[in-house]
């Protein structure tokens, strides 16, 4: 039971993929200009991240190794393409939020890096469990970096006003503030995991 | 497992089967859900673009695509007992700070602006994305203006439009957009 919790928990802090793996840096840059965004994008990718790893630990006896790769991405881009015509058919409004970066999910390479790394080497339920704690650790990871900048240049958080507008810089907003948040989540995250 | 000509591609050709039949299967399924949330999109863009008008047609059935310099927008006329009593024009312009934005207008037959729905938009959050509840702020509102006598320009460019808070780019393609249904909604009242 224990090594299954860490498994999950490995994803979420010592193996978190945006602050201390650091893949998948695009979607984690486009789309966390506010909380709600990025928490929408950590979720969806969250959902492949766990039909993938399942798929690929249940078919890895059966592909050759030379052909992995494209037989892995094959899997994803059908969930992703999946997910995107349900998102487009139920969540309209989210969709158009999230616009290109719903089918830039196929390229995130944690995706394929689990995959790859973990479910072509361990078994359906671990692969699952792995799935739920990178897409957590991923989902935990946007929606802070989406608050802390809709924080600092808007003033809200989730759309709720904490101080007034006009007092927030809206560099946080744009693509450099982007850049600085990070910078600055991951020197914080790296600072607590070593003071443990 | 060892790869050989034979395993290779009886292993894609069975993973692309799947996944095309998979996809295949999920597009059916949702085709007609993603036909009705359009359709129901632009259906309620329509009745919040024409607030306080009555009418009792379908204008989604009476879309009619006007010509003007060369862009194609679509107006939706609003009648009561089949005379005129206001349009919804959905308008569009690619030069966007991200490109593309639809935006629908609601004009009354004399080509005043009586409320706007944006559709579709990829403008940067916190920013140009608030063209949705910037212009009809009562500060800065273009509800109630005149579509043919108003100058609908930024006030940077000489207009009577005061442009979002560090937006104009976005300001101005929302403007230029607006200008066009303006054009539309006025050659297809006096077509009537």
């Amino acid at each position: 039971m224990n090594d299954k919790l860490k498994i999950l928990f490995n994803g979420i802090i010592a193996e978190n993929p945006t602050f201390v793996l650091m893949l998948g840096m695009c979607p984690t840059l486009g789309t966390t200009g506010s909380a709600i965004n990025g928490m929408s994008m950590g979720l969806a990718t969250m959902a492949v991240l766990i039909c993938s790893n399942v798929v690929i630990s249940l078919i890895k006896n059966f592909v050759p190794a030379k052909v992995r790769i494209p037989a892995y991405i094959v899997v994803i881009a059908a969930f992703v393409s999946v997910l995107q015509l349900v998102m487009e058919a139920y969540v309209p409004s989210l969709y158009a939020t999230l616009g290109i970066f719903i089918p830039l999910i196929v390229v995130n390479c944690i995706v394929l890096g689990r995959a790859e790394a973990f479910a072509s080497r361990h078994g359906v339920f671990d692969s699952c469990l792995d799935g739920i704690g990178i897409g957590l650790g991923f989902t935990i990871a946007l929606t802070l970096l989406g608050a802390v900048r809709e924080f600092l240049g808007t003033g809200k958080i989730f759309d709720a006003t904490i101080y007034p507008e006009q007092f927030g810089s809206l560099v946080f907003v744009l693509a450099p503030g982007a850049f600085i948040a990070l910078g600055l989540l991951i020197a914080l995250f790296t600072k607590m995991r070593e003071a443990k | 497992m060892k790869s050989t000509l034979v395993n290779m591609v009886l292993s894609l050709g069975v993973i692309t089967v799947v996944a095309a039949s998979a996809l295949a299967g999920v597009y059916t399924l949702t085709k007609e859900p993603i036909a009705q949330a359009k359709a129901q999109k632009q259906q309620d863009a329509i009745g919040e673009v024409l607030p306080g008008i009555e009418f009792n047609n379908n204008p989604a059935a009476e879309a009619t695509e006007v010509e003007i310099n060369g862009e194609t927008v679509t107006v939706f006329p609003a009648r009561k007992d089949g005379e005129l009593v206001g349009t919804a024009v959905e308008s569009h312009d690619n030069n966007g700070f991200s490109g593309l934005i639809t935006v629908m207008y609601g004009f009354d037959p004399a080509g005043v602006i009586t409320g706007y729905a944006v559709m579709q938009h990829a403008e940067t959050p916190g920013l140009g994305s608030k063209m949705g509840e910037w212009f009809c702020d009562p500060a800065h509102s273009i509800i109630g203006l005149d579509s043919n006598t108003s100058n609908l320009t930024v006030s940077k460019d000489g207009g009577d439009i005061d442009a979002i808070t560090a937006a104009t780019i976005s300001s101005r393609a929302f403007l230029r957009s607006l200008t066009l249904a303006g054009q539309a909604s006025q050659q297809f009242a006096t077509q009537q």
